[in-house]
Protein backbone atom coordinates (compact mmCIF):
# COMPACT_ATOMS: atom_id res chain seq x y z
CA UNK A 1 0.00 0.00 0.00
CA UNK A 2 2.57 2.39 -1.09
CA UNK A 3 1.21 6.01 -1.27
CA UNK A 4 1.86 7.73 -4.56
CA UNK A 5 2.35 11.30 -2.59
CA UNK A 6 5.18 12.20 -5.17
CA UNK A 7 2.50 12.16 -7.74
CA UNK A 8 -0.37 13.23 -6.04
CA UNK A 9 1.95 16.68 -5.36
CA UNK A 10 1.79 16.98 -8.79
CA UNK A 11 6.01 17.14 -8.80
CA UNK A 12 8.07 13.85 -9.52
CA UNK A 13 9.23 12.14 -6.74
CA UNK A 14 13.03 12.55 -4.92
CA UNK A 15 13.13 8.86 -4.53
CA UNK A 16 11.36 6.32 -6.69
CA UNK A 17 12.01 2.83 -5.76
CA UNK A 18 10.57 -0.09 -7.78
CA UNK A 19 10.36 -3.88 -7.82
CA UNK A 20 13.58 -4.02 -5.75
CA UNK A 21 14.90 -6.95 -4.99
CA UNK A 22 18.69 -7.28 -2.91
CA UNK A 23 19.61 -11.19 -2.07
CA UNK A 24 22.69 -11.62 0.26
CA UNK A 25 22.26 -15.66 -0.68
CA UNK A 26 20.35 -18.26 -0.56
CA UNK A 27 16.87 -18.08 1.33
CA UNK A 28 18.51 -14.60 2.62
CA UNK A 29 16.49 -12.13 0.11
CA UNK A 30 15.92 -9.37 2.12
CA UNK A 31 14.26 -7.10 -0.68
CA UNK A 32 10.95 -8.59 -2.76
CA UNK A 33 9.85 -6.30 -4.81
CA UNK A 34 9.62 -3.10 -3.06
CA UNK A 35 8.12 -0.04 -3.99
CA UNK A 36 8.81 3.42 -2.83
CA UNK A 37 8.62 7.09 -3.43
CA UNK A 38 9.64 10.04 -1.46
CA UNK A 39 8.38 13.62 -2.51
CA UNK A 40 10.85 16.29 -2.26
CA UNK A 41 11.30 17.77 0.97
CA UNK A 42 9.47 14.88 2.43
CA UNK A 43 10.57 13.04 6.11
CA UNK A 44 10.11 9.44 5.87
CA UNK A 45 10.78 7.60 8.76
CA UNK A 46 11.26 3.99 8.26
CA UNK A 47 10.81 0.97 10.91
CA UNK A 48 10.54 -2.55 11.15
CA UNK A 49 12.23 -5.55 12.82
CA UNK A 50 15.48 -6.73 12.65
CA UNK A 51 16.24 -7.86 9.14
CA UNK A 52 13.31 -6.70 7.20
CA UNK A 53 15.87 -4.65 5.09
CA UNK A 54 15.81 -1.27 6.57
CA UNK A 55 19.45 -0.72 6.15
CA UNK A 56 19.59 -2.70 3.13
CA UNK A 57 17.15 -0.34 1.10
CA UNK A 58 18.90 2.38 2.81
CA UNK A 59 22.48 1.47 1.53
CA UNK A 60 21.07 0.13 -1.49
CA UNK A 61 20.06 4.12 -2.22
CA UNK A 62 22.87 5.63 -0.53
CA UNK A 63 25.12 3.07 -3.62
CA UNK A 64 26.42 1.16 -1.27
CA UNK A 65 25.61 -2.16 -1.91
CA UNK A 66 27.66 -2.82 -5.53
CA UNK A 67 28.46 -5.97 -4.22
CA UNK A 68 25.22 -7.07 -3.46
CA UNK A 69 22.84 -9.45 -6.06
CA UNK A 70 19.67 -7.96 -6.49
CA UNK A 71 17.93 -5.64 -9.43
CA UNK A 72 14.86 -3.54 -10.09
CA UNK A 73 14.67 0.35 -10.37
CA UNK A 74 16.25 3.17 -8.00
CA UNK A 75 15.86 6.92 -8.62
CA UNK A 76 17.61 9.25 -6.47
CA UNK A 77 18.53 13.30 -6.87
CA UNK A 78 22.30 14.11 -7.46
CA UNK A 79 23.52 14.91 -4.21
CA UNK A 80 22.99 12.52 -1.48
CA UNK A 81 24.06 12.93 1.65
CA UNK A 82 24.34 10.05 4.56
CA UNK A 83 24.34 10.26 8.23
CA UNK A 84 25.75 7.00 9.75
CA UNK A 85 25.25 5.65 13.19
CA UNK A 86 28.71 6.79 14.57
CA UNK A 87 29.81 9.71 13.39
CA UNK A 88 32.22 8.58 10.95
CA UNK A 89 34.28 11.42 11.50
CA UNK A 90 37.94 10.81 10.05
CA UNK A 91 40.32 10.77 13.91
CA UNK A 92 43.30 12.65 12.06
CA UNK A 93 41.27 15.99 10.81
CA UNK A 94 40.05 18.55 12.81
CA UNK A 95 36.45 19.71 12.62
CA UNK A 96 36.12 21.94 9.76
CA UNK A 97 38.10 20.23 7.69
CA UNK A 98 35.98 17.15 8.28
CA UNK A 99 33.26 19.07 7.65
CA UNK A 100 34.21 19.94 4.69
CA UNK A 101 35.39 17.11 3.66
CA UNK A 102 35.22 16.07 0.10
CA UNK A 103 32.96 19.15 -0.64
CA UNK A 104 34.07 20.97 -4.31
CA UNK A 105 32.51 24.01 -3.59
CA UNK A 106 34.98 26.97 -3.88
CA UNK A 107 33.12 28.59 -0.50
CA UNK A 108 33.20 25.37 0.95
CA UNK A 109 35.45 26.82 4.19
CA UNK A 110 32.45 29.57 4.57
CA UNK A 111 30.07 27.31 4.23
CA UNK A 112 31.41 24.49 6.30
CA UNK A 113 31.92 27.53 9.44
CA UNK A 114 27.60 28.25 8.61
CA UNK A 115 26.86 24.55 9.26
CA UNK A 116 28.97 24.19 12.08
CA UNK A 117 26.94 26.89 13.76
CA UNK A 118 23.62 25.37 12.21
CA UNK A 119 24.22 22.58 14.33
CA UNK A 120 25.75 24.42 16.87
CA UNK A 121 29.15 23.68 17.04
CA UNK A 122 30.49 27.91 16.50
CA UNK A 123 33.84 28.10 18.00
CA UNK A 124 35.03 23.98 17.64
CA UNK A 125 36.28 24.46 14.19
CA UNK A 126 39.63 23.71 15.22
CA UNK A 127 38.75 20.71 17.70
CA UNK A 128 39.59 17.05 17.22
CA UNK A 129 36.49 14.55 16.77
CA UNK A 130 37.84 12.73 19.96
CA UNK A 131 37.48 16.32 21.67
CA UNK A 132 34.34 16.19 21.33
CA UNK A 133 31.28 14.39 22.77
CA UNK A 134 29.17 11.83 21.08
CA UNK A 135 26.59 13.51 20.82
CA UNK A 136 28.28 16.74 19.53
CA UNK A 137 30.40 14.15 17.00
CA UNK A 138 26.92 13.23 15.77
CA UNK A 139 26.40 17.13 15.07
CA UNK A 140 29.09 17.59 13.39
CA UNK A 141 28.53 14.77 11.23
CA UNK A 142 25.03 16.63 10.46
CA UNK A 143 27.12 19.30 9.49
CA UNK A 144 29.11 17.28 7.32
CA UNK A 145 25.70 16.11 5.48
CA UNK A 146 24.18 20.13 5.38
CA UNK A 147 27.39 21.58 3.94
CA UNK A 148 26.51 19.18 0.23
CA UNK A 149 23.21 20.54 0.28
CA UNK A 150 21.69 17.15 -0.12
CA UNK A 151 18.44 17.07 -2.23
CA UNK A 152 18.04 13.51 -0.26
CA UNK A 153 19.18 12.55 3.30
CA UNK A 154 19.53 8.75 4.36
CA UNK A 155 20.45 8.56 8.08
CA UNK A 156 21.07 4.92 9.32
CA UNK A 157 19.87 5.07 12.69
CA UNK A 158 21.49 8.54 13.43
CA UNK A 159 20.71 8.63 16.81
CA UNK A 160 21.24 5.07 18.19
CA UNK A 161 24.18 5.73 20.30
CA UNK A 162 23.26 8.73 22.22
CA UNK A 163 21.71 8.95 25.13
CA UNK A 164 17.96 9.90 25.79
CA UNK A 165 18.88 13.12 26.80
CA UNK A 166 21.00 14.13 24.01
CA UNK A 167 18.79 12.08 21.73
CA UNK A 168 15.92 14.83 22.61
CA UNK A 169 18.38 17.50 21.58
CA UNK A 170 18.92 15.88 18.29
CA UNK A 171 15.64 15.74 17.31
CA UNK A 172 14.67 19.07 17.68
CA UNK A 173 17.87 20.18 15.99
CA UNK A 174 17.01 17.56 12.68
CA UNK A 175 13.59 18.99 12.71
CA UNK A 176 14.79 22.42 12.73
CA UNK A 177 17.56 21.57 9.77
CA UNK A 178 15.15 20.18 7.85
CA UNK A 179 12.41 22.53 7.81
CA UNK A 180 14.99 25.21 6.73
CA UNK A 181 16.61 23.06 4.34
CA UNK A 182 13.92 20.89 2.78
CA UNK A 183 15.60 17.58 1.84
CA UNK A 184 13.59 14.67 1.26
CA UNK A 185 14.53 12.65 4.20
CA UNK A 186 15.04 8.63 4.93
CA UNK A 187 15.46 7.81 8.88
CA UNK A 188 16.10 4.49 9.77
CA UNK A 189 15.05 3.60 13.42
CA UNK A 190 13.86 1.42 15.54
CA UNK A 191 12.69 3.86 17.97
CA UNK A 192 8.84 4.00 17.15
CA UNK A 193 8.21 7.15 19.31
CA UNK A 194 11.43 8.80 17.47
CA UNK A 195 9.63 8.37 13.82
CA UNK A 196 6.20 9.66 14.87
CA UNK A 197 8.14 12.67 16.76
CA UNK A 198 10.00 13.59 13.47
CA UNK A 199 8.66 12.24 10.45
CA UNK A 200 5.81 13.51 8.11
CA UNK A 201 5.36 10.09 7.42
CA UNK A 202 5.77 6.28 8.99
CA UNK A 203 6.68 3.09 6.96
CA UNK A 204 7.15 -0.25 8.32
CA UNK A 205 9.09 -2.72 5.99
CA UNK A 206 8.05 -6.51 6.20
CA UNK A 207 9.54 -9.42 4.74
CA UNK A 208 11.05 -7.13 2.52
CA UNK A 209 8.09 -4.85 1.44
CA UNK A 210 6.38 -1.76 2.51
CA UNK A 211 4.08 -3.08 5.09
CA UNK A 212 2.16 -0.30 6.27
CA UNK A 213 2.81 3.15 5.04
CA UNK A 214 1.25 6.19 7.45
CA UNK A 215 0.99 9.92 7.32
CA UNK A 216 1.48 11.70 10.58
CA UNK A 217 -0.57 14.17 10.89
CA UNK A 218 -0.53 15.23 14.68
CA UNK A 219 -1.25 19.00 15.64
CA UNK A 220 1.45 18.43 18.87
CA UNK A 221 4.01 15.51 18.26
CA UNK A 222 3.94 14.66 21.81
CA UNK A 223 4.16 11.49 23.82
CA UNK A 224 1.10 13.53 25.97
CA UNK A 225 -1.07 13.47 22.81
CA UNK A 226 -4.00 10.92 22.66
CA UNK A 227 -3.70 10.94 19.23
CA UNK A 228 0.27 10.50 18.97
CA UNK A 229 -0.12 7.59 21.90
CA UNK A 230 -2.68 5.78 19.18
CA UNK A 231 -0.28 5.97 16.33
CA UNK A 232 2.31 4.37 18.26
CA UNK A 233 -0.01 1.84 20.10
CA UNK A 234 -1.29 1.23 15.88
CA UNK A 235 2.42 0.81 14.99
CA UNK A 236 3.57 -1.11 17.69
CA UNK A 237 1.10 -3.47 16.87
CA UNK A 238 1.93 -3.58 12.93
CA UNK A 239 5.16 -4.33 13.89
CA UNK A 240 4.01 -7.49 16.37
CA UNK A 241 4.54 -6.36 19.81
CA UNK A 242 1.23 -6.32 21.60
CA UNK A 243 -0.81 -4.83 25.06
CA UNK A 244 0.30 -7.55 27.22
CA UNK A 245 4.16 -7.28 26.16
CA UNK A 246 4.42 -3.36 27.23
CA UNK A 247 5.24 -2.92 30.67
CA UNK A 248 2.44 -1.64 32.86
CA UNK A 249 4.27 2.04 33.35
CA UNK A 250 4.68 2.48 30.09
CA UNK A 251 1.03 1.65 28.75
CA UNK A 252 0.04 3.78 31.70
CA UNK A 253 2.94 7.19 29.85
CA UNK A 254 1.47 6.39 26.82
CA UNK B 1 28.63 32.18 46.50
CA UNK B 2 32.20 31.59 46.57
CA UNK B 3 33.80 28.67 43.49
CA UNK B 4 36.59 26.93 44.23
CA UNK B 5 39.02 25.77 41.16
CA UNK B 6 39.34 22.66 41.06
CA UNK B 7 42.59 22.09 40.06
CA UNK B 8 43.26 18.43 40.62
CA UNK B 9 44.74 16.88 37.29
CA UNK B 10 42.87 13.23 36.36
CA UNK B 11 44.88 10.86 35.63
CA UNK B 12 43.87 6.90 34.37
CA UNK B 13 44.33 4.71 37.29
CA UNK B 14 45.73 2.16 34.97
CA UNK B 15 47.69 4.62 32.54
CA UNK B 16 51.29 5.04 32.76
CA UNK B 17 51.42 7.58 35.55
CA UNK B 18 52.52 11.41 35.10
CA UNK B 19 55.07 12.46 32.75
CA UNK B 20 58.62 12.21 33.67
CA UNK B 21 61.01 15.41 33.16
CA UNK B 22 64.07 14.41 30.93
CA UNK B 23 62.33 11.32 30.77
CA UNK B 24 64.30 9.92 27.58
CA UNK B 25 67.53 10.93 28.76
CA UNK B 26 67.59 9.14 32.11
CA UNK B 27 68.45 5.38 31.09
CA UNK B 28 71.13 6.72 28.90
CA UNK B 29 72.16 9.23 31.80
CA UNK B 30 72.73 6.06 34.12
CA UNK B 31 74.60 4.01 32.11
CA UNK B 32 77.07 6.35 31.30
CA UNK B 33 77.46 6.62 35.06
CA UNK B 34 78.38 3.11 35.41
CA UNK B 35 80.76 2.67 33.44
CA UNK B 36 82.75 6.08 34.66
CA UNK B 37 82.19 4.33 38.08
CA UNK B 38 82.95 0.93 36.56
CA UNK B 39 86.43 1.94 35.00
CA UNK B 40 86.85 4.90 38.30
CA UNK B 41 87.00 2.35 40.49
CA UNK B 42 89.26 -0.38 38.22
CA UNK B 43 85.85 -2.71 37.91
CA UNK B 44 86.40 -1.98 34.52
CA UNK B 45 89.45 -3.31 33.09
CA UNK B 46 90.84 -0.52 30.47
CA UNK B 47 91.46 -4.22 28.62
CA UNK B 48 88.05 -4.60 28.59
CA UNK B 49 86.33 -1.01 27.88
CA UNK B 50 88.16 2.12 27.82
CA UNK B 51 86.81 4.36 30.34
CA UNK B 52 85.38 7.37 29.25
CA UNK B 53 87.83 9.88 29.71
CA UNK B 54 90.79 8.12 27.69
CA UNK B 55 87.49 8.07 25.09
CA UNK B 56 87.12 11.48 25.06
CA UNK B 57 91.15 11.84 24.46
CA UNK B 58 91.09 9.60 21.86
CA UNK B 59 88.19 11.44 20.10
CA UNK B 60 89.66 14.80 20.29
CA UNK B 61 92.90 12.80 18.57
CA UNK B 62 90.83 11.43 15.71
CA UNK B 63 88.79 14.76 15.64
CA UNK B 64 92.01 16.78 15.24
CA UNK B 65 94.44 14.32 13.35
CA UNK B 66 92.56 11.86 11.34
CA UNK B 67 89.29 13.84 10.23
CA UNK B 68 86.46 12.18 12.20
CA UNK B 69 84.17 14.90 11.32
CA UNK B 70 85.04 13.88 7.88
CA UNK B 71 84.12 10.07 8.35
CA UNK B 72 80.94 10.86 10.52
CA UNK B 73 79.42 12.89 7.64
CA UNK B 74 80.42 10.40 5.19
CA UNK B 75 78.66 7.63 7.45
CA UNK B 76 75.39 10.07 7.91
CA UNK B 77 75.37 10.57 4.31
CA UNK B 78 75.60 6.73 3.42
CA UNK B 79 73.16 5.86 6.07
CA UNK B 80 70.57 8.75 5.52
CA UNK B 81 70.84 8.31 1.39
CA UNK B 82 69.93 4.40 1.86
CA UNK B 83 67.30 5.23 4.51
CA UNK B 84 65.55 8.26 2.22
CA UNK B 85 65.37 5.63 -0.67
CA UNK B 86 64.30 2.48 1.69
CA UNK B 87 61.82 4.39 2.70
CA UNK B 88 60.50 6.00 -0.43
CA UNK B 89 60.17 2.23 -1.40
CA UNK B 90 58.74 0.85 1.68
CA UNK B 91 55.87 3.73 1.47
CA UNK B 92 55.17 3.29 -2.42
CA UNK B 93 54.99 -0.49 -1.94
CA UNK B 94 53.26 -0.83 1.07
CA UNK B 95 50.41 1.87 -0.38
CA UNK B 96 50.06 0.16 -4.28
CA UNK B 97 50.25 -3.41 -2.26
CA UNK B 98 47.57 -1.84 0.29
CA UNK B 99 45.27 -0.47 -2.07
CA UNK B 100 44.74 -3.47 -4.84
CA UNK B 101 44.61 -7.16 -5.00
CA UNK B 102 46.76 -7.08 -7.76
CA UNK B 103 49.80 -5.23 -6.61
CA UNK B 104 49.38 -6.99 -3.23
CA UNK B 105 49.64 -10.40 -4.77
CA UNK B 106 53.01 -9.11 -6.87
CA UNK B 107 54.76 -7.14 -4.33
CA UNK B 108 53.66 -8.92 -0.86
CA UNK B 109 54.98 -12.24 -1.60
CA UNK B 110 58.46 -11.00 -2.90
CA UNK B 111 58.81 -8.82 0.04
CA UNK B 112 57.90 -11.28 2.67
CA UNK B 113 60.36 -13.54 0.65
CA UNK B 114 62.98 -11.13 0.83
CA UNK B 115 62.61 -10.49 4.72
CA UNK B 116 63.59 -14.20 5.61
CA UNK B 117 66.79 -13.73 3.78
CA UNK B 118 69.14 -11.19 5.53
CA UNK B 119 69.92 -8.56 3.72
CA UNK B 120 73.61 -8.95 4.81
CA UNK B 121 73.73 -12.36 3.41
CA UNK B 122 73.03 -10.82 -0.06
CA UNK B 123 76.43 -8.70 0.13
CA UNK B 124 78.77 -10.70 -1.93
CA UNK B 125 75.90 -10.49 -4.65
CA UNK B 126 75.37 -6.79 -4.54
CA UNK B 127 78.87 -6.36 -4.66
CA UNK B 128 78.93 -8.54 -8.13
CA UNK B 129 76.10 -6.06 -8.78
CA UNK B 130 77.31 -2.80 -8.07
CA UNK B 131 81.10 -3.08 -7.10
CA UNK B 132 82.43 -2.34 -3.64
CA UNK B 133 81.58 1.73 -4.19
CA UNK B 134 79.04 3.56 -2.41
CA UNK B 135 76.29 2.54 -4.72
CA UNK B 136 76.80 -1.29 -2.75
CA UNK B 137 76.58 0.14 0.34
CA UNK B 138 73.41 2.87 -0.45
CA UNK B 139 71.66 -0.20 -2.24
CA UNK B 140 72.07 -2.36 0.75
CA UNK B 141 70.61 0.34 2.90
CA UNK B 142 68.36 0.93 1.56
CA UNK B 143 66.88 -2.49 0.94
CA UNK B 144 67.24 -3.37 4.92
CA UNK B 145 65.66 0.41 5.80
CA UNK B 146 62.89 -0.88 3.32
CA UNK B 147 61.58 -3.58 4.95
CA UNK B 148 60.26 -2.24 8.34
CA UNK B 149 58.87 0.62 6.46
CA UNK B 150 57.30 -1.80 4.29
CA UNK B 151 55.71 -4.08 7.18
CA UNK B 152 54.62 -1.19 9.27
CA UNK B 153 52.82 0.66 7.02
CA UNK B 154 51.08 -2.03 5.25
CA UNK B 155 50.07 -3.31 8.45
CA UNK B 156 48.83 0.19 9.61
CA UNK B 157 46.92 0.89 5.79
CA UNK B 158 44.97 -2.78 6.40
CA UNK B 159 44.04 -1.37 9.73
CA UNK B 160 41.85 1.51 8.46
CA UNK B 161 38.37 1.43 9.24
CA UNK B 162 36.59 0.04 6.75
CA UNK B 163 33.84 2.48 7.37
CA UNK B 164 36.01 5.37 6.52
CA UNK B 165 36.09 3.57 3.02
CA UNK B 166 32.30 4.05 3.11
CA UNK B 167 31.85 7.38 4.10
CA UNK B 168 34.28 8.95 1.30
CA UNK B 169 31.81 6.74 -1.18
CA UNK B 170 28.90 8.12 -0.07
CA UNK B 171 31.05 12.13 -0.14
CA UNK B 172 32.06 10.99 -3.76
CA UNK B 173 36.02 11.17 -3.16
CA UNK B 174 38.06 10.28 -5.99
CA UNK B 175 40.58 7.60 -5.65
CA UNK B 176 43.71 10.30 -5.36
CA UNK B 177 41.78 12.14 -2.72
CA UNK B 178 40.93 9.21 -0.99
CA UNK B 179 44.63 8.31 -0.86
CA UNK B 180 46.40 11.25 0.67
CA UNK B 181 43.17 12.29 3.18
CA UNK B 182 42.51 8.92 4.36
CA UNK B 183 44.99 6.33 3.10
CA UNK B 184 47.78 8.26 3.99
CA UNK B 185 46.80 10.08 7.14
CA UNK B 186 45.87 6.55 8.46
CA UNK B 187 48.81 4.60 7.97
CA UNK B 188 50.70 7.09 9.26
CA UNK B 189 51.37 6.00 12.72
CA UNK B 190 51.87 2.74 11.25
CA UNK B 191 54.80 4.55 8.78
CA UNK B 192 56.37 6.44 11.87
CA UNK B 193 56.79 3.07 13.33
CA UNK B 194 58.96 1.28 10.89
CA UNK B 195 60.45 4.28 10.69
CA UNK B 196 62.01 3.77 13.91
CA UNK B 197 63.06 0.43 13.32
CA UNK B 198 64.01 1.67 9.52
CA UNK B 199 66.50 3.75 11.20
CA UNK B 200 68.01 1.48 13.83
CA UNK B 201 68.13 -0.72 10.80
CA UNK B 202 70.14 1.49 8.55
CA UNK B 203 72.50 1.73 11.22
CA UNK B 204 73.35 -1.92 11.45
CA UNK B 205 73.66 -1.95 7.66
CA UNK B 206 76.10 1.00 8.04
CA UNK B 207 78.21 -1.31 10.15
CA UNK B 208 78.68 -3.75 7.64
CA UNK B 209 78.81 -2.31 4.94
CA UNK B 210 81.45 0.42 5.74
CA UNK B 211 83.71 -3.02 6.68
CA UNK B 212 84.10 -3.25 2.80
CA UNK B 213 86.51 -1.16 1.01
CA UNK B 214 85.40 2.11 2.48
CA UNK B 215 87.94 4.92 2.47
CA UNK B 216 85.79 6.75 4.84
CA UNK B 217 83.63 6.74 7.18
CA UNK B 218 83.50 6.03 10.63
CA UNK B 219 83.53 1.95 9.79
CA UNK B 220 87.07 2.68 7.69
CA UNK B 221 87.92 4.52 10.80
CA UNK B 222 87.43 1.23 13.34
CA UNK B 223 88.78 -0.86 10.97
CA UNK B 224 91.89 1.05 10.91
CA UNK B 225 92.00 0.66 14.86
CA UNK B 226 91.18 -2.69 14.89
CA UNK B 227 94.25 -3.42 13.03
CA UNK B 228 96.29 -0.57 14.97
CA UNK B 229 94.95 -2.24 17.97
CA UNK B 230 93.35 0.95 19.21
CA UNK B 231 90.61 -0.32 21.58
CA UNK B 232 89.85 3.64 22.25
CA UNK B 233 89.24 4.52 19.19
CA UNK B 234 87.00 1.16 18.56
CA UNK B 235 85.17 2.95 21.46
CA UNK B 236 84.67 6.13 20.51
CA UNK B 237 83.35 4.22 16.90
CA UNK B 238 80.58 2.40 19.34
CA UNK B 239 80.27 5.57 21.04
CA UNK B 240 79.48 7.57 17.50
CA UNK B 241 76.66 5.37 16.21
CA UNK B 242 75.32 4.66 19.84
CA UNK B 243 74.46 8.40 19.58
CA UNK B 244 73.89 8.27 15.81
CA UNK B 245 71.08 5.82 16.86
CA UNK B 246 70.10 7.90 19.77
CA UNK B 247 69.61 10.90 17.95
CA UNK B 248 67.72 9.30 14.83
CA UNK B 249 65.34 7.78 17.50
CA UNK B 250 64.71 10.76 19.36
CA UNK B 251 63.61 12.53 16.00
CA UNK B 252 61.57 10.50 15.34
CA UNK B 253 59.82 9.85 18.31
CA UNK B 254 59.25 13.88 18.84
CA UNK B 255 57.43 13.69 14.85
CA UNK B 256 55.83 11.54 15.87
CA UNK B 257 54.62 12.81 18.79
CA UNK B 258 54.05 16.51 16.72
CA UNK B 259 52.21 14.59 13.76
CA UNK B 260 49.82 12.85 15.86
CA UNK B 261 48.42 14.83 17.77
CA UNK B 262 45.33 13.48 17.15
CA UNK B 263 45.41 10.54 18.69
CA UNK B 264 44.38 10.00 22.09
CA UNK B 265 46.35 6.65 23.69
CA UNK B 266 47.74 5.92 26.97
CA UNK B 267 50.76 7.94 26.06
CA UNK B 268 48.70 11.22 25.98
Amino acid sequence: MAADTGRLTGTPPAVRVRDLYRDFGPGRTVLRGLDLDVAPGEFVALIGRSGTGKSTLLRALAGLDRDVAGHGEVTVPDSVSVVFQDSRLLPWKRILPNVVFGSRAPDAVVRGERALAEVGLAGRERAWPHELSGGEQQRASLARSLVRQPELLLADEPFGALDALTRIRMHALLRRLCETHRPAVLLVTHDVDEAIVLADRVILLDDGVVHTDVRVELPHRSPADPAFAELRAYLLDRLGVHDEDVPAGRRAAA
Amino acid sequence: MTAAVDTRVVRRRLGPGRRIRLAFWVGPVLLLAVWALGSAFGVISPAILTAPWDVLTAFRDQWVEHDLLGNVLASLARAGLGLAFGALAGTVLAVVSGLSRWGESLIDGPIQIKRSVPTLALIPLFIAWFGIGQEMKVVTIALISMIPIYVNTHNGLRGIDGRYAELAETLAIGRGEFVRHVVLPGALPGFLLGLRFAVTSSLLGLVVVEQYNATSGVGHMMTLAEQYGQTDVLVVGLVIYGVFGFLADATVRLTERKVLTWRRTLDG
